[in-house]
């Protein structure tokens, strides 16, 4: 399709980055349907599943805590010294600390991670502290409590002692790094899965689509009996069954036209068998009366050529009427071969006897593929018309524009009435004088050259010329790409009188 | 004075055309169907067969192929259908010319002289002539192949006569209708590409594969070079 072609509302939405094609919208959004579904789901899991490890690693390390610091504190004596200190510090481990009033012992980097906040926290109230930090190193997990000391009235109070102790969460987040790669690595695997699995379904859906895209083409190329197999009970099926229902609903209405057409045919056929054999029957005796008639009297003169006289125009009008309906019943087949059109224009003026009232304009030989009997037509009805309704001189030229071929009818008349179109003028039976009406042409003869004219894909108009009378120009395409030229130069073994010899090509190429 | 054989169905038109051609000096036997046509068409010995095609019984087209299994007497046919499928019918089943009713008999007058003026001898003065193992006698008007006789209608004999006078030389569609059919005016060619099909099925060992007649494509045809 050319942009050209494209309707307005496409053109007016560049949207560049989305896909022309079906499949690709079809398999993109599936992509992302996919990816977006994949990631929340594997996010969810994460967080949850993270949540619990962490929550599972902090609460082995409190009760761990509790446990050292029960066992622990009754050992302690009140109020500790710095030695005493460091015995507690020691038993609890590395990276620990234990605090009493200004005295401090200390092990490892955990002093440097220990809030203030969290200090205050712990002295203020006698609540266990947990407090995730991150250093150099890695996360860490800060667990601080404060000793309490049973009074001797059996109340617990803070003693006064602090302990921090700092845990690596090293292995914690290592297992998190592990639970990470292969949510990753999951996502990424799930894109080539959905991206096949994308495919497969836009071919399932393409492919019955595909097909109707053919089968719609195919029917629009003529072939009506063509039939999709509704396969399935999706809406696809019913899209191909409603497309069989318009096709034989088009098949049968195409056969129809076709049946009738062929009857009109045949008709148009029975009655120019049935009109021409008595006019064939009257044409004969004609020729024998109006020879006979040569010895009667003035009056049996007068009335024989009359006779004959009428029988012409008879057979004309008979004429005249079948080519309407032959053109009507659609039973016109042109007949193109290649031949000169100046030459048949100048055979049409010389055999019907126009030699003295037609001025040929001299013109070099013109090529064409044409219907020479429609051509030949066309041009006595326009020169005919010229010889009735104009005044000489008629002039008649051939010449070419583009890949046109003109002939163009010139008469010194009054021309065209000016209340009359070219529409009108073509009209079956239409008459510019009605006073004359009954000794002309046939009232077809423009309506025929008309017809013959659009069968060979060309026109007829019609004007009052500036300096004559009317004019009148039949266009008819040359057709000369149809196929290549053998036949140049024009004639070339054509004696003296070649010129006489206009058809050049009698293959001809059938045009139903 | 030649005797003409008149196949027509329709009462009038064939008294009135009998009479008419009988006044340009033919000896006319009418026959108003097929059958009793192919009776008369021995009887009469006609030289020339104006044929209706439009016939009861036994249509135009059988008796044009009986009369042609027959001999070589030229057959013009008269047709009043207008459609092309009669013309091209009547001219594969061997008809020589044809004339559209309803037409003067002048006219059919002037085609009958034509059709029947091909089988005179040659008016050129030359003699024999051969061209491989066919072998063109002008002044007999006889044509053998191989030694064998080939019987042909005027129209096969004078088309042959006209492509062979000048070997090599292309002839177009038209100046063979001027030449042959003696048509004046815009002709059908036809005619021209029914003929040379008839006269190759004659003198050609291969029709499709032709030697003697060929087609120039888009201009005419052309005898040799054999």
């Amino acid at each position: 399709m050319r942009s050209g072609d494209l309707p307005s509302w496409r053109r007016n939405r560049p949207r560049s980055w989305w896909p022309r094609s079906l499949r690709a919208r079809v398999i993109l959004a599936f992509v992302v349907v996919a990816m977006v579904a994949a990631t929340a789901a594997s996010a969810a899991g994460y967080v949850a599943a993270r949540a619990s490890l962490v929550d599972e690693t902090q609460r082995r390390a409190a009760d761990s805590l509790r446990g050292q610091i029960s066992r622990l504190a009754p050992e302690v004596e009140y109020p500790p010294d710095q030695e005493a200190l460091e015995r507690l510090r020691t038993s609890l481990g590395e990276d620990s600390m234990v605090t009493f009033e200004g005295l401090t012992a200390a092990s490892g980097g955990a002093l440097g991670l220990i809030s203030d906040e969290m200090r205050s926290a712990v002295a203020e109230g006698d609540r266990f502290t947990v407090q995730r930090v991150v250093d150099d190193s890695g996360p860490k997990l800060v667990l601080a409590t404060p000793i309490l000391r049973t009074d001797v009235d059996g109340r617990q109070r803070a003693s006064g002692v602090e302990v921090y102790v700092v845990q690596d969460l090293a292995p914690t987040q290592a297992q998190l790094d592990r639970w990470t790669r292969i949510v990753v690595l999951t996502i990424a695997g799930a894109l080539p899965l959905a991206v096949v699995l994308a495919l497969l379904v836009s071919r399932s859906v393409l492919r019955p689509i595909q097909r109707l895209g053919h089968s719609a083409n195919q029917l629009a190329a003529g072939n009506l009996s063509i039939r999709l197999t509704p396969s399935g009970r999706d809406e696809l099926a019913d899209l191909a069954t409603t497309f069989n229902r318009t096709a034989a609903a088009l098949e049968r209405s195409v056969g129809e036209l076709r049946h009738r057409e062929a009857e009109a045919r045949r008709f148009v056929a029975d009655v120019s068998h049935e009109l021409r054999t008595p006019i064939m029957a009257l044409t004969s005796i004609m020729e024998m009366v109006e020879a006979d008639a040569r010895d009667r009297s003035p009056d049996d003169r007068e009335m024989a050529t009359m006779a004959v006289d009428r029988t012409r125009k008879l057979a004309r009008l008979a004429e005249d009427l079948l080519e309407v309906s032959r053109l009507d019943a659609g039973a016109v087949a042109l007949r193109r071969e290649l031949v000169d059109v100046a030459h048949v224009v100048a055979d049409t003026v010389r055999t019907r006897g126009w030699d003295g009232d037609v001025d040929l304009v001299p013109t070099e030989p013109v090529l064409a593929r044409v219907d020479v009997r429609r051509l030949d037509i066309s041009v006595a009805n326009l020169v005919g018309n010229a010889l009735r309704h104009g005044s000489p001189p008629v002039v008649v030229e051939v010449r070419t524009e583009a890949d046109d071929v003109l002939v163009v009818v010139t008469d010194h008349g009054p021309g065209l009435p000016a209340d009359v179109d070219a529409e009108q003028l073509f009209a079956r039976f239409f008459k510019a004088d009605s006073a004359r009406a009954a000794s002309d042409g046939s009232g077809l003869g423009l309506s025929i050259t008309l017809v013959n004219a659009q069968l060979h894909g060309g026109s007829l108009s019609a004007r009052t010329s500036e300096d004559a009378g009317a004019e009148f120009v039949l266009r008819l395409p040359r057709h000369l790409e149809a196929e290549p030229l053998e036949a140049e130069p024009l004639e070339p073994e054509a004696g003296p009188d070649g010129g006489r010899h206009g058809r050049q090509d009698g293959e001809s190429d059938e045009q139903p | 004075m030649s005797r003409i054989l008149l196949i027509e169905d329709d009462h009038s038109v064939r008294v009135s055309l009998a009479k008419a051609l009988g006044r340009y000096g033919h000896d006319i036997a009418a026959a108003p169907t097929g059958e009793e046509g192919l009776r008369l068409f021995v009887e009469h010995s006609a030289e020339l067969v104006v044929l209706d095609l439009m016939l009861p019984t036994m249509d135009g087209f059988e008796v044009c192929r009986r009369i042609r299994a027959a001999g070589t007497v030229p057959i013009v046919m008269l047709t009043a259908r207008g459609d092309d499928i009669d013309v091209v019918s009547g001219l594969e089943s061997g008809a020589d010319d044809y004339v559209v009713k309803p037409v003067e008999p002048r006219v059919i007058d002037a085609r009958i002289r034509a059709v029947l003026r091909r089988g005179a001898p040659d008016r050129s003065g030359r003699s024999t002539a051969v061209y491989g193992d066919l072998v063109v006698d002008r002044v007999s008007m006889r044509v053998t192949r191989a030694g064998q006789d080939v019987a042909m209608t005027p129209t096969e004999l004078r088309l042959l006569l006209e492509l062979s006078a000048s070997p090599g030389q292309v002839l177009s569609r038209q100046q063979l209708l001027e030449s042959v059919w003696e048509h004046s005016y815009l002709g059908d060619s036809r005619l021209v590409d029914n003929g040379v099909q008839r006269l190759r099925a004659k003198i050609e060992a291969d029709p499709a594969a032709p030697v003697f007649i060929q087609t120039v494509r888009g201009f005419g045809y052309r005898f040799g070079p054999v």
